[in-house]
């Protein structure tokens, strides 16, 4: 474990140098604690995939304070408190229709659309972090055989539900926005929805499966081609 | 009741104190760039804390008031006018309906607060009506004043005329020293690179937002090529590839895989946050504790601030 100053109210704390579940979990397990033993002091908390920045109220208390209540906190994390979270399913249109790099993807790959399609909806993917947008959720690990670079010229327009590969990790647009990962297909379910409850359907921490679907049970569920 | 936007100018968004607490859903803070100038604002009008103004950049805002009210102008050298007569920033000044507000563009520092009595009453998401227009949440639709739009407020608020002395008020110039507290991925800036960027000058670039500041200057290097995602804290300074730093301020992301030499005070963002493109900016490194201690002092002068009342 490492902790740094990430600046005037907020220290970051690593818990790991790679990205796994085992890592992940930690990452889980200290926010949970850390947010408990903070109380008011605490602002905000960003998990990600090995680390958690802390931002806490410089004017109730301090760094030097806020670094011995993480320190307790990891010091008391047990293997007990590694819980997974929930299991979401994501439904996905896979199809060139709405995935335009869906073909080159599995061209590179030496492989069918088809056999891409069974090993993306096939892996259980864990919601490592969530940010760069609102309900942007990072999941991985994506199966090597699929992996892909970024685009070297990112869309200027990803649309919103677009289903997405970069390096080892895939996402689901939550908004219409720029973006250069992969496109292999579109979810029809809103991943942020300011006026829904919860907002999201995910969280850091739970597991996401993506089932195939067709474009009639797309549009069904409300998805816009 | 309400006042009317009839030209809304380059940039102006209804911010209140910002959204804290929801950087798990990925929402970013928002709020006012120049803090200490919006918070006088508001302290100036009696409001309660953090009640919601109008953030003006760089100035050209007209409004026209449909109500009885008081408002006040702090922040950036911008002249105001109320029905074409100029008026004195710092200062609590009444409006009746039909009165026209022009703020004009800004003669020094490029953020004005324009506050009103009670603040305007917008409904807030996620606990704020801080605007953040990338994400398209907060002010009246998630977007900067456009014109016709209709900011309601309350009606009938009477306000002692408070003003600041001129003595007091902050000075905003082309020059500003960013404090910055080292750490994050320091170990990867050898100590060259460090002192490089602690003893050159940079200029504020036209790719200045409320996003962050990109500054132009002696490209610093890093020893890693890039890193494993992580949150980003305000005042973060990132080095991308190009060397050249950015601070990240109010509506930047809440992750990114940048590393970082360090993070700049706030206090001193908010004078950044004030410099034109083309301002000079220049990085003195401050420990942790100094940079705690110069935020109590900073939340004790204003708290001992004290304002004189005009009288008729």
């Amino acid at each position: 474990m490492e902790l740094h100053s990430a600046g005037e109210n907020a220290l970051i704390l690593y818990l790991g140098k790679e990205t796994s579940p085992t890592v992940s979990a930690r990452v889980q397990a200290a926010a949970a604690a850390i947010e408990q033993a903070l109380g008011v002091d605490l602002v905000d908390l960003v998990p990600s995939y090995a680390s958690l920045l802390i931002i806490y109220n410089a004017l109730t208390t301090d760094h030097m304070a806020v670094a011995a209540t993480v320190r307790d906190c990891i010091a008391d994390l047990s293997a007990d408190d590694e819980a997974d979270g929930n299991t979401v399913v994501l439904p996905v249109y896979y199809h060139p229709e709405v995935g335009e790099d869906l073909e080159a993807l599995a061209a590179a790959a030496g492989m069918s659309t088809d056999d891409v399609i069974a090993i993306h909806s096939g892996t259980e993917y864990r919601v490592y972090a969530i940010g760069f947008a609102p309900g942007f959720a990072y999941l991985g690990q994506v199966d090597e055989r699929i992996a892909a670079p970024r685009q070297s010229t990112p869309r200027l327009k990803v649309p919103r539900g677009a289903v997405a590969i970069a390096d080892r990790q895939t996402a689901v647009y939550p908004a219409q926005s720029p973006g250069g990962w992969n496109l292999i297909g579109r979810c029809p379910q809103r991943m942020f929805d300011p006026k829904a409850t919860p907002t999201m359907p995910v969280s850091v921490g739970d597991k996401v499966r993506f089932e195939a679907i067709d474009r009639d049970r797309f549009l069904a569920l409300g998805g816009e081609l | 009741m309400s006042v009317k936007v009839i030209q809304p100018g380059l940039l102006s968004l209804l911010q209140d104190g910002g959204r804290l607490g929801q950087h798990r859903i990925g929402l970013t803070n928002g709020g006012p760039l120049d803090p200490e100038a919006f918070h006088t604002c508001n302290r100036l009008l009696q409001n309660p804390e953090g009640s919601t103004a109008i953030e003006v950049s760089f100035g050209g805002l007209q409004l026209e008031a449909q109500v009885d009210t008081f408002i006040c102008l702090t922040g950036a050298i911008m002249t105001l006018r109320i029905n074409q007569q100029e008026q004195p920033r710092w200062e609590v000044l009444p409006v009746t309906a039909g009165d026209s507000i022009h703020i004009e563009f800004a003669e020094q520092g490029c953020r004005g607060y324009l506050g009103i009595a009670g603040g305007f009453d917008v409904e807030p998401s996620f606990t704020s009506t801080a605007t953040v227009m990338r994400e398209g949440i907060g002010g009246l639709n998630g977007d900067k004043l456009a014109a016709g739009d209709v900011l309601p407020c309350p009606a009938g608020e009477i306000r002692q005329r408070l003003y600041l002395e001129e003595h007091l008020q902050p000075k905003y110039e082309d020059i500003t020293t960013v404090r910055v507290i080292p750490g994050y991925q320091q170990k990867h800036f050898n100590r060259y690179q460090q002192r490089r960027f602690f003893s050159h000058g940079y200029t504020v670039s036209d790719r200045c937002d409320r996003m962050g500041y990109r500054l132009e200057g002696p490209a610093i290097e890093c020893d890693i090529e890039g890193i494993l995602s992580e949150g980003i804290c305000f005042g973060a300074i990132q080095i991308p590839a190009d060397g050249q730093p950015i601070v990240l301020l109010n509506d930047r992301q809440t992750i990114g895989g940048y590393p970082k030499i360090g993070a700049a005070l706030s206090l001193d963002c908010a004078r950044l946050a004030q410099l034109r493109p083309g301002g000079q900016v220049h990085f003195a490194p401050i420990t942790q504790h100094a940079a705690h201690n110069a935020l109590h002092l900073a939340n004790s002068f204003q708290q001992r601030l004290t304002f004189k009342e005009r009288r008729a």
